[in-house]
């Protein structure tokens, strides 16, 4: 496969060259080998799932991505360049979006603020046309309010536009963080384990969103998910991670009859 | 019932974004600029001008500009009293390097000096918080004071070690007196309150516009404000460069439109304090609540004197001093630990109230 190329997935979906190459890349804390020596790519328009047991690494690696973590070893190579090391906020800024783990919103603000900070990378007027509330900041508000408002329409959370993010059930706090993050629009999209904690109906609402946003706007996704079947569902490939390490990786059907990942989800001693 | 908002729709998000989206609000705060702008100067008396309307503007203030740094940025500090003083030595230099520059314009200008020293104290919240960041703003303070006592060029160096504010007239008051003892209370009430009036409009566009969601989004998560794209240096230094300078304007007006004179002990921790109970039980990230924490704070001690004595009570001053003591600090823990959004919330609940009234819901 030439990073130019890209394939066509099962569902007639074309993926296009590769946006993201992790090159070698190992991150230790203290003694603690979080990543050991991983390298994968993430492609245009794919949807691509890492998974593993519980301490595995996952969330790290988005770290790293993210710029929240430096890795000690390797590469990050984005759009065909070797990334030089950035700030969290100058990756965003570079097109990737993510949500959290563990929710990170803004709790003391309402759901239509923590989604209008999604826009702030693209915020451009000065201080004091802010101040005055004319001309440039002014116009800009109006302008985002309305793509915040599309992505609200989007995730079907007009009714809480107003409310207080403190009081929102964990399934709708984990719709606002992905509103918040697709606000941004992203070129990359970051998910760390969007459907935890979920009931069904929940998820099946998360998973149809997750589809629609890389079916309606393209965008490429990278997601942590535990539920097997939600990653068979949605990921067109896997990368499977165990004690830091990479032991498998491609498409779904692929990846789940390699023994090496039984093993890992069946606890195999090692 | 007053407060119907039922046939009030917004069909532009023009409309959704002004400043008072319900109507009666903007009604509300119409009547108080009218009551403080057309009213309240024309039926006061000297006392209520110098005990009451002119502090209260000017401790609201003070409050407005700590309240953008803990309120809405989320760094605490202790120094409001320091940076206050940091604006009146600023304007006192000024005007006696450059007598020919305007009152009200060296009281503006004022407070570029105090948000320049503000954002080199605010320099440590890059890498601590809270309670130690807290500490660091508690050595800015007695530095600061050590420094208005013991660098006599700020005083001009007076035997007294105190500034003294001369007589200084205005173009912004037509030529009268704004500032020194020929200053009338009129003049000087309507400076402070055009300053104050200016300064609340630009806070407020500024907290609930882009800057206000960063600042808010860092005061809420500050690692997952990095991760969506918020440079949090610039984010926290810019809080305490508008904090700082909103702060050193208070203290500018504090001393030239109020006291007119100044000890450096003026600026100690005690009114570091009284600014910072303003912000508490006016509500933290509220804007209303500096006025009405002001009202409060200010009047409190005059309510105790003056009443008690017109019922034909007796009171010394001194248990006026510690029944204050003992009110405000009451008042303290119950909103720090009922209500930590403060009088400003309190309303907006009745407001709430009003606006469903009469079902409960
Ligand atoms: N900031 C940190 N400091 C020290 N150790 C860390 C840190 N972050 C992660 N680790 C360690 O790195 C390893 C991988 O953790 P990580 O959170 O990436 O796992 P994960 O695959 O996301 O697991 P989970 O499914 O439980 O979310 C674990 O052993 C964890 O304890
Ligand atoms: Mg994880």
């Amino acid at each position: 496969m030439k990073d130019t190329e890209g394939y066509i997935t099962e569902d007639g979906r074309k993926i296009g060259g590769v946006v993201m190459e992790m090159k070698n890349i190992t991150l230790k804390f203290g003694g603690v080998n979080a990543i050991t020596d991983i390298s994968f790519d993430i492609r245009e328009g794919e949807i691509r799932a890492i998974i593993g047991p519980n301490g595995a690494g996952k969330s790290s690696m988005l770290n790293v991505i993210s710029g929240f973590y430096i890795p000690q070893e390797g590469e990050i190579w984005f759009h065909g360049k070797p990334r030089p090391q950035m700030r969290p906020y100058e990756v965003a800024r570079q097109g990737i979006a993510r949500t959290f783990q563990n929710i990170a919103l803004f709790e003391g603000m309402s759901v239509l603020d923590n989604v209008m900070t999604g826009r702030l990378t693209h915020m451009k007027s000065g201080f004091f046309s802010q101040a005055i509330w004319k001309g440039r900041a002014e116009r800009e508000e109006i302008a985002n309010r309305e793509i915040v408002e599309r992505v609200i329409d989007f995730l079907e959370i007009q009714n809480i536009r107003k409310t207080p993010v403190a009081g929102l059930s964990y399934g709708l706090k984990k719709r606002v963080e992905l509103a918040r993050a697709l606000a941004a629009e992203p070129k990359l999209l970051l998910l760390d384990e969007p459907m935890a904690g979920m009931n069904v109906e929940e998820k099946e609402d998360m998973c149809r969103f997750i589809l629609d946003v890389n079916d309606e706007f393209g965008t490429t996704i990278a997601l942590i998910e535990h539920d097997m079947g939600v990653v068979m569902d949605l990921s067109d490939r896997v990368v499977v991670m165990d004690y830091g390490k990479k032991i498998g990786d491609g498409p779904p059907d692929e990846v789940r009859s390699n023994q090496e990942v039984i093993d890992a989800y069946l606890g195999v001693q090692h | 019932m007053f407060y119907r908002t039922a046939g009030q729709f917004k069909t532009t998000y023009r409309d959704d974004q002004a400043l008072f989206p319900i109507r009666q609000d903007g009604v509300l705060v119409g009547i108080f600029l009218i009551l403080a702008w057309a009213v309240l100067p024309f039926v006061a008396s000297e006392f209520a001008f110098q005990t009451l309307l002119i502090p209260i503007l000017i401790y609201s203030l003070a409050a407005l500009g700590l309240n953008v740094l803990t309120g809405y940025a989320g760094q605490l500090s202790l120094g409001t009293a320091a940076f206050m003083g940091v604006g009146a030595y600023a304007c006192y230099k000024m005007l006696t390097i450059m007598p020919w520059l305007d009152p009200v314009i060296a009281i503006l200008l004022s407070g570029f000096f105090s948000a320049g020293i503000g954002v080199a104290f605010g320099i440590p919240s890059l890498r601590i918080k809270g309670f130690y960041l807290a500490i660091a703003t508690l050595a800015a303070q007695f530095f600061l004071v050590w420094l208005f006592e013991k660098w006599a060029w700020l005083y001009n160096y007076n035997a007294s070690g105190a500034i003294q504010v001369p007589n200084l007239t205005s173009v912004a008051a037509g030529g009268n007196y704004v500032a020194g003892p020929l200053a009338s209370s009129l003049t000087q009430y309507y400076i402070v309150l055009g300053i104050v009036t200016l300064l609340t409009i630009l806070t407020i566009n500024l907290t609930r516009g882009t800057l206000g969601r960063t600042w808010k989004a860092t005061r809420d998560m500050d690692f997952a404000a990095e991760l969506i794209g918020i440079n949090l240096m610039r984010s926290k230094l810019s809080a305490f460069a508008v904090s700082s300078y909103i702060v050193g304007v208070a203290g500018a007006l504090f001393v030239f439109c109020w006291r007119g004179a100044a000890e450096p002990n003026l600026f100690d921790i005690p009114l570091s304090f009284s600014i910072l109970f303003i912000a508490i039980i006016g509500g933290l990230g509220s804007i209303l609540g500096n006025y009405l924490g002001a009202i409060l704070i200010v009047g409190l001690p005059v309510v105790l004197n003056t009443v008690p004595p017109a019922l034909g009570i007796p009171i010394s001053s001194a248990l006026v001093e510690h029944l204050n003591l003992m009110i405000v600090g009451g008042l303290i823990i119950f909103f720090l630990i009922v209500e930590p959004h403060g009088l400003a919330r309190l309303w907006g609940l009745a407001r709430q109230k009003l606006i469903v009234w009469p079902f409960p819901y």
